[in-house]
């Protein structure tokens, strides 16, 4: 069956991870053309390491890019002063893959071209 | 990030909730085209009367962060003194086909696109660099992206003071309330860094948020 791969990694597993890790892998899956879908996040500080992963790894050939979506962090101020702030679900993709359609506060569309 | 970084960060949110800097080094964040160059240079002509950069329609413009020191800002009768840096447009993809429609040969379009990846990572680099941040978005266009977002993000979770630019108001479809809907917890300045369209009203701002 052709199609393309989703990953849907699970919170146990991301939380298990170190970040350098989790960038990778998520990084690794995306150039191979799957779809990766975190049930939390990244935290701000992961988000743009992966942004300057990616730009490192653009080759103007195969891989252009990631497309990135996902809602924004919740804080209060007890994590505002002493925690990490939670990403929460998060989805990632190639961007000549992923498109994102419509993005409101609850709710994401997107498009997942197949084949190519 | 490492422990003793976030450490860093930490104890520098602390440290600036007591002390100012006689010098704030203000970055001029944003996606690639919201009108950040626009914004240096209208800062930039309004105080010192030169300018800083290219501003351009074709995106990833400014592939270099650009530095302009001592830049004096005066509003009722306060003075704010604000070094700038206009950074290059933050984006998660580069597709050098995009540039081929403004009339690049392959091989230029390449090029830019390289130096645009490598703007991305400089601009975000400077972030540990700056101790206040003018983030510019276009009111035409949907606030709610995943690079804002990570701007923001990050922003926070440094402890900077943020101003969000709700620019190109002078477009018959911007929409500053959209933005200020957007990111509800922070301060939304609408004007046209074109037209120069509010300016006065950014600079008294800036005087209350940086000064
Ligand atoms: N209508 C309008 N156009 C603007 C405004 N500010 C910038 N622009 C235009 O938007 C394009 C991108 O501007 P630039 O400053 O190079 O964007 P940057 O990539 O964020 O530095 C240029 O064509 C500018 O003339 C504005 O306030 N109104
Ligand atoms: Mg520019």
């Amino acid at each position: 069956m052709e199609g393309v791969q989703l990953s849907l990694i699970s919170k146990e597993r991301l939380e298990k991870m170190a970040s350098m890790e989790k960038l990778r892998m998520i990084l690794d899956s995306v150039k191979e053309g799957k779809i990766v879908v975190l049930e939390s996040g990244l935290t701000p500080e992961e988000e743009a390491k992966l942004i300057e992963m990616t730009m490192l790894e653009i080759d103007h050939e195969n891989f252009v890019g990631i497309e990135v979506e996902s809602y924004p962090y919740k804080e209060g101020f007890f994590s505002k002063l002493f925690g990490k702030k939670k990403g929460r679900l998060t989805v990632i993709g190639p961007a000549n893959r992923l498109k994102t359609l419509e993005k409101k506060e609850d709710l994401i569309t997107a498009l997942v071209k197949i084949g190519d | 990030m490492g422990l003793l970084l976030s450490i860093k960060k930490k104890f520098s949110f602390i440290l600036r909730l007591f002390f100012k800097k006689d010098k704030m080094r203000i970055g001029i964040y944003g996606p690639p085209n919201a009108g950040k160059t626009t914004l240096a240079n209208r800062i930039l002509r309004d105080w010192t009367g030169d300018v800083i950069g290219v501003e351009s329609e074709i995106p990833h413009e400014t592939r270099r962060a650009k530095l302009r020191e001592g830049v004096k800002i005066e509003v009722d009768g306060k003075t704010l003194t604000i070094d700038i840096v206009d950074t290059p447009g933050i984006a998660t993809k580069i597709d050098f086909h995009d540039f081929l429609k403004y009339g690049m040969s392959e091989e230029e379009a390449k090029r830019r696109a390289k130096e645009a990846t490598e703007g991305v990572i400089e601009a975000i680099k400077w972030l540990d660099d700056l101790d206040g941040i003018l983030l510019v978005m276009d009111s035409t266009e949907d606030p709610y992206t995943q690079v804002n977002v990570t701007i923001v993000g990050n922003i926070e979770a440094r402890g900077l003071p943020l101003l969000i630019v709700a620019n190109k108001i002078d477009l018959p479809n911007a929409s500053p309330a959209r933005i200020k809907s957007a990111f509800p917890q922070h301060t939304v300045v609408p004007i046209s860094a074109l037209k120069g369209i509010n300016i006065e009203n950014l600079y008294r701002a800036m005087a209350e948020k940086f000064g």
